[in-house]
Parts: C-alpha cells; sequence; structure tokens
C-alpha cells in the first residue's frame, strides 16, 4: 500500500544550474544526507565536461590531463540517480511556473532551485578586445583554445592582470615557451592578497625567472594586424608592447544574469543577495551558492573553500538541519610559478592599532609579515617566498602564540630559538580549511579510528584533499600523533625484510653474506624466512650484492648463479623492456663523443635489423624493437664495431653528458669532454640504490646541464665545480655546490666517496636529491662526512670504488661469450627460432612502431587462440 | 633406491586436456626465475621453478598489457602464495591459481604441471 501511495506521488525535483566546483560539492552533500534518494536531481551544465578541478587548471600545462583534473566520476552520478546535462545551459527560469528551460528546450519544474553559475572573467572594455588571440582563463576549453595558438601563431604573450589568476597564467605562457609580459594596474602584484613589501619580494623573484612586469599601468588598446589578429598592445603610460597573444586575468564577476533576467534582487556591484541559509532573499524555493551568490556579509567570495560551506549550508537546510554561512575566512597558500606565496587573517593590517613584525630579505626573495593587534594577537599575515609555516600560523591566527611572534618569521638558524610546530596548536585550529578539519579530528582519526597513515587520515576525514596547502602540517601532525600512540612506523625494506636498505648494505658487507637466500634465512622477517621473497627485496639485494661483489668474494656477473633470479626484467636481458615485450638497446657512447665510423655502424645494425631510432636525452642513440633472440645478435655487431651495450635501464650509472668543452668551445675553460668519458668508464656498472646521471660542462654557461643531475661537474678557471644531488624530471632540484676548484684527482676522489657514501646510507629507489634532502644534517652533514672525512670511513670508500673500477667487466661479451647464458636469449624454451608472434609492428613516419592491436588480440575472450596466432602471424612484416 | 632428483635428467610436462606436453628439461629452469614455452595450440605459457623446487605454469600473456611477458617476472611468495609480478606494471599473479592478487578481476589460466624422467 505504501508502495502505491509513493508512486501516485512523485518525488520532488532539484534542479542543479551549473556543474563546477561548488556544484559537484552540493551534490555530495546531497548524496551524503540521503536526500538524491528521495529527490529526483536535475543538473544543467553549460560546459561540454563535468565538474572538474578548476583551482589546479593550471597543472594541465605540467601534464595533467582533463581527466585527472575531473572530479564527478560516472559512478557517483549513476549511483545517486543524479540527471546531468552537459553542454546545455539553463536559459531561463519561470519561477510562477516554477519551471527551468535549457538551451536544447528541456524543461523541468522544480521544488527548489540551486543557482551555481559561477563567474565569468572580467575584460575590461578596451578597442581590440575580441581580436584573434586573445582570450581569457577560466576552461579547459580557454586552455586548450591558448596551448593551440601559442604552438603555431605566437612566441611572445601578456597577461592582463598580475593577480594570483593572472599570474598563474602568466606562468603558463612561460612554460609554452612564450616571451612573457604581465600587465597589472595597480602598483604591485597580487595587490589583493599580499602587501607593498610582499609584492616587491614576489616582483624580485619573478623577473629573476624572465618575466616582464609592467606595474601601474592600464591596457589602453590592442592593437591588431592586416589579418586582424593581435599584434601588440598599447598601455596607459604610453608603452607600445608587441605580443602575439593576449590573455586577460583581470579579475571575474558574477554570473548572474539568469537571476536577473527572472526578477532575483541582486547586489549593487552583482552577485545573487543571499541570507546565512544562501537562500535569495526574493524567492524562498530559490537558492544561491558559490561564486555568483553575495552572501549575507555583503561578500562575493571568489575561493573554493567558502563556496563548498555554502554548498554544505544549502544541502544542510535542505534536510532541515539547522546550518548557517555568514562569512568565511579568505586565507590563500599557492605556488605561483614556484614561488610560495600565502595571505591570512587581517594581511593588510586593517585593524585599528595593530603592529607588524615584518622579516625581509630580498636578496633571497624572502617577505614575511605578521599582524599582531595590542595584547599579542595573531590577527594575519603574508608570507612571500617561504610560507612554510603557513599552516601552523593560519591555525594560530585568533590567539596569542606560544613564542614571540618574532620567531614565527625568523627563518630556521637566524637566531630562532624554536620552530613551532603543529604540537603547539590547539585541538580546535582548524588545519584543513577547504574542508574545515580541525586539530582534534585528526588527532582523532589515529585514536580512536586507527588510521596509521596519511592517506588514511586523508580518506577518514577529508582533510588534505582540497587545496592541498595543509598536507605538511597533516603529515606531522599524524606523526606526532603515531608517535604519542606508541605506533613504530616500520621502515623495513618490504613485507620480507624488517630492515632498511641501509642496514642490509652494512650486513652484508661486514658478514660478506653472497645470496639472497641466505640473508633472507638468517636477516629476514621470521614469516619471510625460507619463503620465495618478493619482487621489491629481490632486485634490492641483488643491487647491493653486485655493487659489493667483488669487495665481498661474489661472483661479480649479474646473470651468474642465483644472481640471475634477483633481477628485474631489464637486468635479466641486459636490455630495456618496451610495451610488447619487445627491448631496446643503448650503446655505450662515453661522453656523447662518437666518431663517424661508430655512428655510420649503430646505423648499419638499425637498419640490419629494423630498428625503430631515436637520439636521447642523455646524448644517446636509442635502438627499439629488438626480440629477445635479436638481443645477442645485436650485441655481437656492437661488439665488432668497438662498442659495448650501455645500462640505459639499471639502476646504475645512465650517462655523463659534456658539452663540447675548451678544445673548440671559444667559452669553454676545460676540457669537458675528456672528463665526461674519464667519468663514465670510471663509473660504469655501478649497481645503484636508483638511477645515476652525470653531466659535465665546460664553462658556467652550463650547456650540459650538469646542475639537473645526480653529480655534475662545471669547469672554471681554476679547475672544477662538484655539484650533487640534483635531478630533473617530474620534482626537478638544482643540483648543491660540494666543493670548488678542484684538480682532476680532487674532483675524482669527491665523486668516489660522494657515490659510495649514497650507495651506502641510501633507501631503495632513492634518488640523490631526496636523500640528500632526507639524512639528517643534510648537505653539510654530506660535506663533513665526504670532504672533511668526520666519520672516518673515506678510506674505506675510496677503496670499495677502486675494488669496482678494477672489477668492471662489459656484461654483454660476456653473456655472448657464455653458452648457458647465451641459451636465455630465446623467446621459447621448447622452440628457440620461432620469435613471439605476439611481438609485431607496424610503420610510422618511415620507422616502425609496435603493433598495438596485436597486443589486445589475444586478450578478448571471443578470439580463439589459434586464430590469434594466425592472425598474428600474418599481420606481422618483418621477418 | 633414492636418487636426488637432480642427478637424474627430468622433463618439466604441463597439463593439456588430453596429455600431458612436455616444456622442456628440469635443467632448463633457474630456481625463482621462469622461461616462456609455445603450446601446440599456439598459446603461451610461462613455467617457472621456486626455490623449493615446486613447479608452476601459468598463461604467458599479461592480461593488463597484453604481452606474452609474464614468464619475465620476478617471482615471489605473498602470504603463502606463490607469485609472480609482471614485469609491465608489476601486477602479481598467483602462480597457482591464476588469480591477480592486485585486481580480482583479473586472471589468467593455470596448468598442472610435473617432472618425468626421459
Amino acid at each position: 500500500m505504501s508502495t502505491t501511495a509513493l508512486r501516485e506521488r512523485p518525488r520532488p525535483t532539484l534542479v542543479l544550474v551549473g556543474h563546477g566546483m561548488v556544484g559537484q560539492r552540493f551534490l555530495e552533500a546531497l548524496a551524503a544526507r540521503g536526500l538524491t534518494g528521495t529527490h529526483r536531481v536535475v543538473v544543467l551544465c553549460e560546459e561540454p565536461r563535468p565538474a572538474y578541478d578548476r583551482v589546479h587548471l593550471t597543472s594541465y600545462f605540467s601534464g595533467t590531463t582533463p581527466a585527472q583534473l575531473s572530479l564527478a566520476d560516472e559512478q557517483f552520478l549513476a549511483e545517486h540517480g543524479i540527471e546531468l546535462h552537459l553542454g546545455d545551459p539553463a536559459e531561463t527560469v519561470d519561477r510562477t511556473a516554477r519551471t527551468v528551460t535549457a538551451r536544447s528546450g528541456l524543461t523541468v519544474r522544480y521544488d527548489a532551485l540551486v543557482l551555481a553559475t559561477g563567474s565569468y572573467p572580467f575584460v575590461p572594455p578596451v578597442p581590440g578586445k575580441d581580436a584573434e588571440g586573445c582570450f581569457v582563463y577560466r576552461t579547459i576549453e580557454d586552455l586548450l583554445a591558448i596551448e593551440a595558438y601559442a604552438k603555431h601563431r605566437a612566441k611572445t604573450g601578456a597577461v592582463v592582470g598580475g593577480g594570483l589568476l593572472g599570474l598563474e597564467a602568466a606562468g603558463a605562457l612561460k612554460g609554452l615557451g612564450l616571451a612573457t609580459h604581465v600587465v597589472e594596474f595597480a602598483p604591485r602584484l597580487m595587490p589583493v592578497q599580499v602587501d607593498e613589501g610582499g609584492g616587491a619580494a614576489l616582483l624580485r623573484t619573478i623577473e629573476d625567472m624572465g618575466l616582464t612586469v609592467h606595474t601601474g599601468t592600464g591596457t589602453q588598446e590592442v592593437v591588431t594586424g592586416a589579418d586582424g589578429a593581435v599584434t601588440g598592445m598599447r598601455l596607459s603610460d604610453g608603452t607600445e608592447l608587441g605580443t602575439d597573444l593576449v590573455v586577460f586575468s583581470a579579475g571575474v564577476r558574477p554570473r548572474d544574469q539568469l537571476a536577473r533576467d527572472c526578477g532575483l534582487a541582486v547586489g549593487e556591484r552583482g552577485g545573487i543577495t543571499v541570507d546565512a541559509q544562501c537562500r535569495t532573499v526574493t524567492d524562498p524555493r530559490v537558492f544561491a551558492v558559490g561564486e555568483c551568490a553575495q552572501a549575507v556579509d555583503g561578500r562575493v567570495y571568489g575561493l573554493v573553500a567558502p563556496g563548498y560551506e555554502q554548498a554544505e549550508t544549502v544541502a544542510a537546510t535542505l534536510a532541515r538541519e539547522e546550518s548557517a554561512f555568514t562569512g568565511a575566512d579568505l586565507s590563500t597558500k599557492l605556488k605561483l610559478l614556484g614561488v610560495d606565496v600565502a595571505s591570512f587573517g587581517d594581511a593588510h593590517g586593517a585593524t585599528e592599532g595593530c603592529l607588524d613584525v615584518v622579516y625581509a630579505d630580498s636578496r633571497a626573495g624572502l617577505y614575511k609579515k605578521l599582524v599582531i593587534g595590542r595584547d599579542g594577537t595573531l590577527l594575519g599575515g603574508v608570507l612571500v617566498g617561504d610560507a612554510e609555516a603557513y599552516g601552523t600560523l593560519r591555525a594560530l591566527t585568533g590567539s596569542v602564540p606560544p613564542l614571540a611572534p618574532e620567531h614565527l618569521v625568523l627563518p630556521a638558524g637566524a637566531g630562532a630559538p624554536g620552530q613551532l610546530g603543529p604540537s603547539a596548536l590547539p585541538d580546535d585550529a582548524v588545519i584543513c580549511s577547504c574542508h574545515n578539519v580541525t586539530k582534534g579530528t585528526i588527532r582523532g582519526a589515529v585514536t580512536a579510528h586507527r588510521c596509521a597513515t596519511v592517506p588514511e587520515v586523508k580518506k577518514c576525514t577529508k582533510a588534505g584533499t582540497g587545496c592541498g596547502s595543509c598536507f605538511k602540517v597533516l603529515g606531522q601532525l599524524v606523526n606526532e600523533e603515531l608517535a604519542a600512540n606508541g605506533v613504530e612506523v616500520d621502515t623495513g625494506l618490504c613485507g620480507c625484510f624488517a630492515r632498511t636498505r641501509e642496514e642490509l648494505y652494512e650486513i652484508v658487507l661486514a658478514l660478506r653474506i653472497t645470496s639472497y637466500q641466505q640473508l633472507l634465512d638468517a636477516y629476514g622477517r621470521e614469516g619471510a624466512r625460507g619463503t620465495d621473497g618478493c619482487e621489491t627485496c629481490k632486485p634490492a639485494v641483488g643491487s647491493i650484492l653486485a655493487s659489493l661483489a667483488p669487495a665481498i668474494g661474489a661472483d661479480g656477473h649479474v646473470l651468474d648463479g642465483e644472481q640471475a633470479a634477483l633481477q628485474d626484467t631489464n637486468d635479466h636481458f641486459l636490455a630495456n623492456l618496451q610495451k610488447n615485450g619487445s627491448y631496446s638497446v643503448v650503446p655505450r657512447v662515453p661522453g656523447g663523443e662518437i666518431t663517424p665510423e661508430k655512428l655510420i655502424a649503430i646505423g648499419e645494425v638499425a637498419r640490419d635489423f629494423g630498428l625503430y631510432t631515436k637520439i636521447t636525452g642523455g646524448q644517446r642513440i636509442d635502438l627499439f624493437g629488438a626480440r629477445v633472440e635479436q638481443l645477442p645478435l645485436i650485441w655481437t655487431r656492437l661488439v665488432d664495431a668497438g662498442f659495448e651495450s650501455g645500462h640505459a635501464y639499471g639502476k646504475s650509472l645512465r650517462t655523463v653528458k659534456s658539452c663540447v668543452g675548451q678544445t673548440w668551445c671559444r667559452y669553454g675553460v676545460q676540457d669537458s669532454v675528456r672528463m665526461a668519458i674519464d667519468l663514465e668508464l670510471r663509473y660504469r656498472g655501478l649497481r645503484s640504490p636508483h638511477k645515476l646521471k652525470a653531466a659535465v660542462s665546460g664553462c658556467a654557461r652550463e650547456c650540459a646541464e650538469a646542475r639537473s643531475k645526480d653529480f655534475g661537474v662545471i669547469a672554471t678557471a681554476g679547475g672544477w665545480n662538484l655539484y650533487v644531488a640534483g635531478n630533473g624530471g617530474a620534482t626537478p632540484r638544482h643540483a648543491d655546490l660540494l666543493a670548488q676548484d678542484l684538480s682532476d684527482a680532487e674532483l675524482i676522489r669527491l665523486i668516489d666517496r660522494f657515490l659510495m657514501f649514497y650507495l651506502r646510507t641510501a633507501d631503495r629507489l632513492e634518488r640523490t636529491s631526496v636523500w640528500l634532502e632526507r639524512i639528517p644534517g643534510g648537505l653539510e652533514h654530506v660535506r663533513d662526512v665526504v670532504v672533511a672525512d668526520s666519520l672516518g670511513i673515506c678510506a674505506e670508500l675510496e677503496s670499495l670504488m677502486a675494488t669496482h673500477v678494477d672489477h668492471y667487466r662489459d656484461e654483454w661479451a660476456e653473456a655472448l661469450d657464455d653458452p648457458e647464458k647465451l641459451a636465455r636469449f630465446v623467446s621459447f624454451v621448447n622452440a628457440p627460432d620461432t620469435p613471439d608472434p605476439v611481438v609485431g609492428f607496424v610503420p610510422e613516419r618511415d620507422q616502425i612502431k609496435p603493433d598495438l592491436p596485436l597486443l589486445s588480440l589475444g586478450l578478448r575472450p571471443a578470439a580463439g587462440p589459434r586464430k590469434t596466432l594466425v592472425d598474428a602471424l600474418e599481420r606481422s612484416p618483418r621477418r | 633406491m633414492t636418487l636426488a632428483p637432480e642427478t637424474l635428467d627430468l622433463e618439466v610436462q604441463l597439463r593439456l586436456p588430453d596429455t600431458w606436453f612436455t616444456v622442456c628439461g628440469l635443467r632448463a629452469l633457474t630456481p625463482g626465475r621462469g622461461v616462456a614455452a609455445l603450446l601446440p595450440d599456439g598459446r603461451q605459457v610461462a613455467v617457472f621453478r621456486d626455490r623449493a623446487g615446486r613447479l608452476y605454469g601459468i598463461d604467458n600473456r599479461d592480461p593488463f598489457g597484453g604481452a606474452a611477458v609474464l614468464s619475465r617476472g620476478l617471482t615471489g611468495t605473498h602470504e603463502g602464495r606463490p607469485f609472480v609480478a609482471s614485469p609491465l606494471l608489476k601486477q602479481r599473479f598467483d602462480l597457482e591459481t591464476g588469480r591477480c592478487l592486485d585486481d580480482p578481476s583479473a586472471s589468467v589460466t593455470a596448468y598442472r604441471m610435473r617432472t618425468r624422467a626421459v
């Protein structure tokens, strides 16, 4: 009976207009309260894609895909029966009939309507603003358009607006390779968030990055060429600026047109006027949240955290819970162009009678200001260049800090008696302001909910899942709380060993243990002894055994005896496994120096075996598409031509890059090529915790990019400077100067010691850059140990390296000479002459590429195995 | 009479629906390492031997990436189960059942194995 009653009375309908971050948060808040079950929920979205993370929009240019930015997965929408209409914006609202009509003609009757239409970029009304080459910076589609235009039609770009979003846009243009200008009307950058001093520190750092900043000047006109495309800008101070592309990022305005059109009240400067429940003051059935709403305190909030709070408030109100949004904190912390910028509380010192405490070091681009009330209360502040303390300071705002204010801004080592950690915070301090999570809640997650890691705490409390700026404080808090609860953090290598890699290294060296099984059975965790170990510790121990082999009296070849079973597939086949099961071969070219004859020989090998050929970033030539049974044939040809294959795959020295140096270059001051060859031949084959890259530059111009390497050498008039622990890749780090003006012999001795100390103390898969930042004392400690020999181990480090150098062997040539090892290089043990039919290739740009459909063929259960093989053989064009 | 198995020439055999199929000699198997073999119907099998001498056979194709490379992975023991980790993206497969330990929706065929004196 009750079922019938339900059917007869349709479920009330909620219509959400706008599916941005705040809209999505509103849907989640509805679902969390069970309202998606009792209501029909219809969402009208203008953009062609569901809600995505607009805060991290710029990360698209550093490789984040639109899919990774997405906030709404299909499963969530389907599970909660939410009807999402993409690319179909609401066009009219009829408040009498209670209907919304979308562009497609779809009309939905609502019981409650929530407007989350966001904002639109403000474009100043200057002539030429709509010319070809003018953009705004708001949606993924905007970014795609900027990227496409920058690629083909622009060398120079200008951003109008030096605020938060403007600097993000400028960073993106610079990342796209454009010479970039920033034009800001106010006398400083980021005028809303930072004060004059902070703006100056920011300006210096940003100019050092090669951006040109024009402050205190407005845009008068966008100049266009004959074809109607942008060619430049005229500024109010008379400057003529040549530019091919203009991005307007001069602030946003609430998108309230839909509300205006249906007679809802809006604020004087825009924004739909709402009460503390985010209900419009005009119509009790209509709500507004996020950047389109003017809150009860008269402000329009342009940050995501207040928008989230508003979304929660509306969902709670609809669920008949008590909730109100009366205003929010405007604290922000972000990394702009790599510079930390944060402001919080009363950043501009607007409170009557407040005082400033300022620390500024313009040489280092540092500026820190705290605003303190007369009674010592921390009211707010600005941090530029170093915002480490942001999480703690923001949480302390409104209270009298336990340390004198000057100690909160002084850098470590400049007389600060103690850094203020999160332990100083009260339990009600808000750690994550995006999700309003307090320190007490986080502690509770560890104590009551038994979360033992940061990811578990994030999942349990949602802390750190918004903008991510609290992540560091969160990590410190979790560790403190774990330690306070007596939970020991397991630092063991893996499930088989409770010891760290460093401890295992010491055990192997001291006890001269030469076998993995022996080590596992004697020093493994109790449950792991006698087992087959795992894929984590086998290669890690294999690497330790290989790097110490001559010193502990083990057999050196990585494929000898038990060692063969420990190696990752690349080390086992002495080549790089590619996605279709074929391998690539990278002949060693020490220092990147090669004779024409050898270059021709590589070309001939590539041609004869039909290999895809590509130049690498490390001054090598990579040959792709070799079948396992072809590897020995390829090596034979290379050995005959005077090469050895290279360790382009291993956790070992990859390459030593060099510039051409003093011999040819007008600027060179040392022979960088010779040094690079010497270093590569010295350290080749050295098994290490992770890969090692190196470079030698012949002068301070640094053409070999040595400071992005694990060890980098830069020539000086007086010798060589040695830099260590640099990195490129995803987390770039400039190498630190370890010692200056070294002779050849001094340089090599220091590198010997540095590498052996790293090999000995690093964790598995820990690059030198991470290692240096992890070990207590950091660079200073490493310098003490390897330069001043503070631990008295340098003689041992040098002797270990000498043993390595003396025992180096060409692993490929040796494999060729050993029939037993050679026998492993077949596709099939029972059909040594049959190639693997899954390894096939198709042509692309006059070379080969893996035949990917061939890979997926056998995976479809419908295709019978025999047919697969026949298919595969027919499709494979090679040999 | 007891002879250590190693002193005999032993063959590794795999169970097909109607017959035992000889893959290779036992000596071709390094403990902890695999080899690939071709079956009469064109399928590929990855054959392993662990440190205790037990034999395992599973389909050689990695169901995630499609390449026939499981024989080239590293083996180990997880909660008492023998496994191989794919060299492509490291998913682990139970050597006795073929089940993927990291993704319950994926699995590969597992075969019965034995040794026979020549």
